[in-house]
């Protein structure tokens, strides 16, 4: 939990963004936005942590 | 007039073991399925007696066709749902019990992933600190091999295979614009770099339009020629075409969709003839063509999208539910297929991207893209492969799916029923309760068949042949009241 705070406080503040990238954007829009962000936040979290490493020791056998 | 669809999924799982510096998948596959069976009560072995994947429904019999490759020594268990978890292939493989439609497939696959589960869980505490087992609900390790997940199908005997390769052939190839679990990147023979994600895990392993192979040049069509039932009415339509899906919603149109072209191939209720020039590069067309837009060409030099053959087999359905009915599929079932089915459809036509609720192929490429736009990556990085694998990645702490906001068909408490209970509606249902109350007493099991050891007889073969035979309308009270299973095989009559 520690980490995401920290994510969170070295990114630029949330209200400067939309301004600048969506000055049209709804409530919803908005609201859609900041759901996609906690996923990606949540995902980086869980996302294993050597994507290389474990892209290429993910092998399989070929099966049916 | 159409049989009904009795139908079932059997899924390959992928698997490694993290930790030791080398992994073999088959003991990892038997420590998994060993693991599980132990945290149950009893165990029942596999009968192997009439297994015969060496015959072809085109009509002969492959003279050098191997027999069965499951070996009988390796782990192979039958679940008190009816379901069979074994290792096949060096992967971890479980068949859903015999369902009576799609829903019911749907809650039964859903039980497969908590079993999957549930076994990680119970590997983890024979393995040494370190050691883990990791399974995946996918088909692709982005090196070249692929692994199924197939459904099954039960068809009336009477009607020729060719017309079922005619009528399933062009659905076939284009069900993949709902049922496909997306994929970054591409494996098509000879490379396709401009192929940034596609819409299908399996398209590009497969090579020939109809066969008997399932390892190398992949045919479209499956002919093994398997029933497991009475041969002389039936046919088990054995497919191998399609990706393993997480979302019950693609899970559901796929298995619903395909009941109900091939009832509708029975009842000879296909009368549109829309066969493609060349179905093995349109599977790969189709799945390459993440936009939906490209024209494939039919064998009478006409052209539609993948999109517009789905549109036809629609229309012919719902003339089809018009004047025959859906009880094959199931009414309520059969008129929820139409209903999403259409919804789909729709949605894929004009705003594919708002299916990403709904389709595992949208919601993983909005997940790709979205997370590709957030950290700025090129295509080629390897977290948007990690992306992918990890999307299927069964483990509830590591699961991408699990995070993304897609619907639910089913409901967790009956998902959890389904892990021990099987369907009350197919012979699943004479086995998972026989198993339930006398598993010690059963020696060998098959899809068709138990074997009884009631002790001093020999054994005693209880016949299984009718799949929709041994329901719980037939036998439910029969097998509340019997106090053994030597007083069960006296009242069966065996």
């Amino acid at each position: 939990m520690a980490e995401r705070e920290q994510k969170k406080r070295s990114a630029p503040p949330r209200t400067e963004e939309q301004v600048e990238e969506a000055p049209a954007s709804t409530e919803k829009g908005e609201q859609i936005k900041a759901e996609i962000d906690d996923l990606l936040d949540e995902i980086d979290e869980v996302l294993d942590a050597n994507a290389e490493d474990f892209v290429r020791s993910y092998v399989q056998k070929g099966g049916e | 007039m159409a049989i009904p669809k009795v139908c079932g999924v059997e899924t390959e799982y992928g698997i490694l073991l993290r930790g030791p510096a080398e992994s073999n998948p088959i003991a990892a596959s038997s420590v998994l399925i060993n693991a599980y069976v132990a945290s149950l009560q009893r165990r029942v072995g596999w009968d192997f007696e009439d297994e015969s994947p060496g015959n072809d429904a085109r009509g002969y019999s492959v003279a050098d066709a191997s027999p069965p490759e499951v070996e009988t020594h390796l782990v192979n268990a039958v679940l008190t749902n009816g379901a069979r978890y074994y290792v096949d292939h060096a992967h971890p493989e479980l068949s859903t019990p015999e369902c009576r439609d799609a829903r019911e497939v749907v809650v039964w696959d859903k039980a497969a992933e908590r079993i999957l589960i549930e076994s990680m869980r119970a590997a983890a505490a024979t393995l040494p600190p370190g050691h883990e087992v990791v399974v995946h609900k996918n088909n692709s390790d982005g090196k070249g091999n692929s692994y199924g997940c197939h459904e099954n199908y039960l068809l009336d005997r009477a009607v020729p295979f060719s017309r079922i390769v005619a009528g399933i052939l062009p659905f076939f190839v284009t069900r993949q614009l709902f049922a496909g679990a997306g994929k970054v990147g591409c494996e098509a023979p000879g490379g396709s770099p401009a192929v940034r994600f596609e819409l299908s895990q399996r398209a590009d392993f497969f090579e020939e339009e109809v066969g008997l192979e399932t390892t190398l040049k992949r045919p479209l069509v499956n002919t093994r020629d398997e029933p497991h039932c009475d041969a002389s009415r039936y046919r088990r339509l054995h497919v191998i075409l399609g990706d393993a899906n997480l979302s019950e919603v693609a899970t559901f149109l796929k298995v619903g969709t395909t009941a109900l072209v091939l009832s509708m191939i029975e009842d000879d209720e296909v009368p549109r003839d829309l066969a493609l020039a060349t179905p093995v590069a349109a599977v790969r067309q189709v799945s390459h063509d993440v936009d939906l837009s490209a024209t494939l060409e039919l064998a009478d030099g006409s052209r539609m999208t993948g999109l517009e053959v789905q549109w036809e087999y629609l229309d012919m359905a719902r003339k089809y539910a018009e004047s025959r009915g859906l009880e094959a599929v199931g009414e309520e079932v059969g008129a929820e297929v139409l209903r999403r089915w259409e919804s789909v459809l729709t949605a894929l036509e004009t705003d594919p991207m708002s299916l990403s609720g709904t389709l595992d192929w949208v919601a993983k490429r909005k997940l790709v893209e979205a997370y590709r736009e957030r950290h700025g990556l090129g295509w080629d990085d390897a977290r948007l492969d990690a992306l992918d694998l990890q999307y299927h990645d069964l483990r509830p702490s590591k699961s991408l799916f699990a995070r993304l906001p897609v619907e639910r068909l089913t409901t967790d408490a009956e998902v959890e029923a389904a892990m021990t209970e099987p369907p009350r509606s197919t012979r699943a249902y004479f086995r998972g309760r026989c198993l339930q109350k006398w598993a010690g007493s059963i020696v060998a099991a098959n899809w068709d068949s138990l074997v009884f050891d009631v002790g001093g007889d020999p054994l005693r073969r209880v016949p299984m042949m009718e799949p929709l035979r041994g329901t719980a309308a037939h036998v439910e009270e029969l097998v509340d009241s019997c106090s053994s299973p030597a007083e069960l095989l006296e009242r069966l009559g065996a």
